[in-house]
């Protein structure tokens, strides 16, 4: 290993060593603050160490990992994100009952997985962090081990984790018997010599899909969904909602246009026919949902399916539009759950849609963040999602892809209502139920999120700018 | 400048007065108020200083916005949009005056609400980047969803729900036609822009034209309406408070009207002509239809919001009779429109106020207990009915003769809907002010703040009938230009790209 090698792996490091010194605290002296105050000062550190790396790429090493822009643009989005779903869980995990410090422990190993998919170029490095990632999100998900639900989401995640895994697995397998590699690159190269894929190939890729499909909860394998949100610790979601699917969007992306996925004849209809499913199926479901993290489990389904019309747009404009989704999807998606998440308590999470009833003239401020973050994941201008959507409807225009785009936009009106929904019992006369104050820095973090919203919305050029210069043209 | 502080001072006035809110009820009427009136001196200010209309535009400002993909901050002015300027600010005035009793719980979102709608509408009267024009559009529609849902009568959920799936669903139709515009242009000129000046006579095959045009058609149809979309208008006029209803009926519907005029004729010469037949008898069956459902209503908010269908099917039949006789009396339309229905609805308004009912068997005899009010009643059912000497009745018969020119038979038909209007204006008037006392209501006339709105609603709408040239002349330059543009292009697809560069340099 070369000193370069080290060097790009610095984040690496750090998110591996961190778990290991919390844990080494704990079984000393066990302290809530100074375990969350470490892991967001870790968090930052991964980050800042970005920039350390950022003069020494393009760098591969071979043959696991290659370290370009686009992983270091991921890398940022992932540790971001996990630094917020970090500062929103401060509350929420404190107040459960048992051990808690472990939670962070978690949060750096399932983050470390997800960092991994970002440079993986290689099927040993995609499946070690797939599964580093999954492991983890199975103790985050049941970390509440006094409810029901929880531990019901945790077993139902696990078994049909393992089962794509498996898939996933399999297709790997499949593909190397196809082309004698197991790196993206060499992949690729065997494609384009081989001509055709040959049907064994396709039933490779066919596998793999549903391993990825399953994690980026695509329908038809989305059935987990609902279930894993809801029992979950709101933050928790969020971060399923966000860093997992980032993450794994991240491998599929380079993994994709690496061996020209859209240029199969096959594979282009299996991708059509799962985006227009999932925008559809996930809209339609969210309609009846009386839950508000089912709710945002439904419109992830659909987010999803929009966002994948990108693989088949085959540029790297189509690329950079995925980018900006994705980056207005996170937070558009964390403020929805940092929402839920700070007006939830231990005993009584506030995710019964009638619990914000009238939310809007008892607490205002909380109501306006989550109204954005509804209008944002809906697509109404002067929110971060419109743009986004204007974005790849954009490009996959631009790419001909008009039953796509198509299909976009009629299950976006159909998903309209349900936002609307949960806007309109907002802003309806004050019911019942009491939520618990906000604290400063949670309404701190809300209002940063909410501003960066905003923002992105009116005034998106910069941020395109920047993501030109991570992908390129 | 100008255009950008236009839209800036409602935009701070909205903030201003959501703020405000919470330490006093007058104070975000005041602000409002003050933020609209500014608007308004400040664009009267500006065309008096200005030596002639004649310009093209009379002032443009143009800012990069998101020059990635061509989207600039595109603002301009000419006659036709300072006319609906001119018109937004008066009635965004009277809708605060009007709603300084009616509003009474949480005023300063309200008012937030309700500038932001008139900034959306501005902007949309404004804009010249079809990116921009979209923007504003979709801007218009949240804060009208809220004075629907939160402010409005018993079934305001549904209407306010109603409301938003139509507009949004036809305006993403119109999003997807903007989009294939661009690439369109993109790919034939090597220039990709949402500039509506250099979209102008873009080249592009019939079909591609069609569809395109289809796609505008669709959110300006929805938002005018015509009839087989009309279905959000009636629950969403009914529903909402007075001031919302003004709005919805006075100026969200004139901006289909405005697009109608604005992009879809200029943009799509060759297609909007042949559409010219549909368009036209969607006209007519929707001055008809309207007119026959506006009389069988029993809830006067119902009445007039169908009264108000029949009405914008005079503007699209004279939109397609391309014309300019027919586009003077469109205009014409557009604005004696807006103060006789909206006159109407604040009647309507202070109906309920008094009564707390919109039923009209419940009323009748009104006139002995409030003369006051039924004169302004009578005078602005005769305005709908169109008689001569106010607004309506020049703005019809200038629809009718301009379509006379270009089908004398739709012509002949759209004239029955005068008849029907005549009937259920009379209805109107019949049933509430006249006619035996159904119930013995007790209430006081009109208030002196009621007074002032109503005599000076009642002053522009006879004055429009007898001094018509003032807005006439003002709209003309740019209805000239339209429809040249229009022919241009329709005859000959090649040259026109050079003669529109002269025609828009200034």
């Amino acid at each position: 290993m070369t000193e370069t090698d080290f060097l790009c792996l610095t984040p690496f490091l750090i998110l591996a060593l961190a778990p290991i010194v919390i844990m080494l605290v704990i079984s000393i002296f066990r302290n809530y603050e100074i375990v969350f105050g470490f892991s967001l000062l870790s968090l930052i550190l991964a980050f800042a160490a970005l920039f350390f790396i950022a003069p020494a790429i393009p760098h591969s090493i071979q043959p696991l990992f290659i370290i370009d822009m686009y992983s270091l643009f991921f890398l940022g989005i992932i540790f971001i994100s996990a630094f917020i779903v970090a500062l929103l869980s401060y509350n929420y995990i404190k107040r459960l009952e048992g051990v808690r410090e472990e939670y962070y422990i978690i949060l750096f190993t399932s983050t470390l997985g997800a960092a991994l998919l970002a440079v993986a170029n290689h099927f040993v490095l995609f499946f070690l962090g797939i599964e580093t990632l999954s492991i983890s999100l199975y103790i985050l998900i049941a970390f509440q081990r006094t409810k029901d639900n929880s531990i019901e989401a945790g077993i139902k995640y696990l078994i049909l984790a393992s089962v794509s895994t498996a898939f996933l697995l399999f297709g790997m397998g499949l593909i190397y018997t196809a082309f004698g590699s197991m790196m993206f690159s060499e992949i690729a190269t065997a494609i384009s010599l081989q001509g055709p894929l040959t049907s064994l190939a396709i039933t490779g890729f066919g596998m793999m899909l549903v391993g990825i499909g399953f994690k980026l909860a695509l329908v038809p394998f989305h059935a987990w969904t609902p279930d894993v949100y809801q029992g979950a610790p709101a933050p928790v979601s969020a971060y399923i909602a966000t860093v997992s699917k980032g993450a794994v969007m991240a491998v599929l992306i380079r993994f994709f246009f690496n061996i020209k996925g859209f240029d199969d004849h096959y594979l282009f209809i299996i991708i059509s026919a799962i985006a227009i499913l999932s925008m559809f199926i996930g809209n339609i479901l969210a309609i009846r949902q009386q839950n508000i993290k089912r709710l945002l489990a439904y419109s992830s389904i659909a987010n999803m399916g929009y966002l994948i019309i990108i693989l088949l747009t085959g540029t790297n404009k189509g690329i950079q539009a995925s980018l900006f989704y994705l980056i207005s999807y996170f937070i558009t998606t964390i403020s929805a759950f940092g929402v839920i998440t700070l007006l939830s308590n231990a005993k009584n999470e506030a995710e019964m849609i009638s619990d914000y009833k009238g939310l809007f003239w008892k607490r205002p401020f909380v109501a306006i963040v989550f109204t954005l973050a509804l209008l944002s994941l809906a697509g109404i201008p002067i929110t971060a999602g419109f743009i986004g959507k204007f974005y790849v409807i954009f490009e996959g225009m631009k790419a001909g892809l008009m039953l796509l785009v198509f299909a976009m936009i009629i299950s976006s009106v159909i998903g309209l209502y349900y936002y609307l929904r949960v806007i309109t019992t907002m802003f309806s006369p004050a019911g019942e139920t009491t939520l618990p104050q906000i604290t400063f820095m949670g309404k701190f973090t809300l209002a940063a999120i909410t501003i960066s919203i905003l923002i992105l919305g009116i005034y998106p050029g910069w941020l395109i700018d920047i993501i030109t210069r991570f992908v390129g043209l | 400048m100008i255009l950008f502080y236009l839209i800036a001072i409602l935009l701070g006035g909205a903030f201003l007065s959501w703020m405000a809110g919470r330490l006093s009820a007058a104070l975000p009427r005041i602000i409002s108020l003050v933020a609209l009136t500014a608007d308004l001196i400040l664009i009267v200010a500006f065309v008096l200083q200005l030596d002639t209309l004649n310009n093209k535009w009379l002032v443009d400002l143009n800012a990069d916005w998101i020059p990635k993909f061509g989207i600039s901050f595109h603002l301009a002015l000419d006659g036709l949009s300072l006319l609906m300027l001119i018109l937004t600010f008066f009635l965004g005035i009277i809708s605060i005056i009007i709603s300084w009793k009616e509003i009474k719980v949480r005023v300063g979102f309200f008012h937030f609400n309700l500038l932001l709608i008139l900034a959306g509408i501005i902007g949309v009267f404004l804009s010249l980047d079809l990116f921009l024009f979209y923007f504003f559009w979709e801007l218009m529609l949240v804060p009208m969803y809220f004075l629907i849902g939160i402010w409005g009568h018993e079934k305001r959920i549904a209407a306010s729900f109603k409301f938003f799936l139509y507009t949004q669903a036809s305006g993403l139709l119109m999003f997807i036609a903007i989009l294939a515009l661009y690439f369109v242009h993109g790919r034939s000129t090597g220039v990709y822009t949402f500039d509506y000046m250099q979209l102008l006579g873009t080249q592009m095959g019939y079909t591609t034209e069609l569809l395109i045009m289809l796609g505008f058609l669709a959110a300006f149809l929805v938002k005018l309406p015509v009839v087989p979309l009309h279905n959000w208008l009636p629950d969403a006029h009914s529903e909402a408070p007075t001031a919302g209803s003004l709005i919805l009926a006075a100026l969200l519907l004139k901006t289909g009207a405005y697009g109608l005029l604005r992009f879809v004729v200029p943009l799509f010469p060759s297609a909007s002509v042949s559409f010219a037949p549909i368009g036209m008898l969607l006209g007519v069956v929707g001055i008809l239809y309207g007119a026959k459902l506006a009389f069988a209503q029993t809830d006067l908010k119902r009445l007039v919001a169908y009264t108000s269908v029949s009405h914008m099917g005079f503007v699209i039949l004279g939109v397609f009779s391309f014309n300019e006789i027919a586009y003077q009396g469109v205009v014409m339309q557009m604005i004696a429109h807006a103060i006789s229905t909206g006159a109407l609805f604040i009647l309507a308004g202070q109906l309920y106020e008094r009564t707390h009912t919109r039923d009209l068997n419940k009323m009748g005899g009104l006139w002995e207990t409030a003369p006051v009010m039924g004169a302004v009643g009578l005078i602005f059912a005769m305005a709908s009915l169109g008689l001569p000497g106010l607004g309506n009745f020049i703005a019809e018969l200038l629809i009718l003769l301009g379509a006379f020119k270009a089908n004398v038979f739709m012509s002949c038909l759209a004239s029955v809907g005068l008849i029907a209007a005549t009937i259920y204006s009379l209805r109107i008037v019949q049933k509430i002010f006249l006619g035996k006392k159904i119930t013995d209501w007790k209430f006081n006339d009109l208030t002196i703040r009621e007074k002032i709105v109503s005599a000076s609603l009642v002053i522009i709408i006879v004055w429009l009938g007898i001094f018509p040239r003032t807005v006439l002349n003002t709209a003309k330059p740019a209805l000239q230009k339209t429809l040249e543009v229009q022919k241009e292009n329709n005859n000959d697809n090649n040259k026109t790209e050079s003669i529109l560069d002269l025609r828009f340099k200034n």
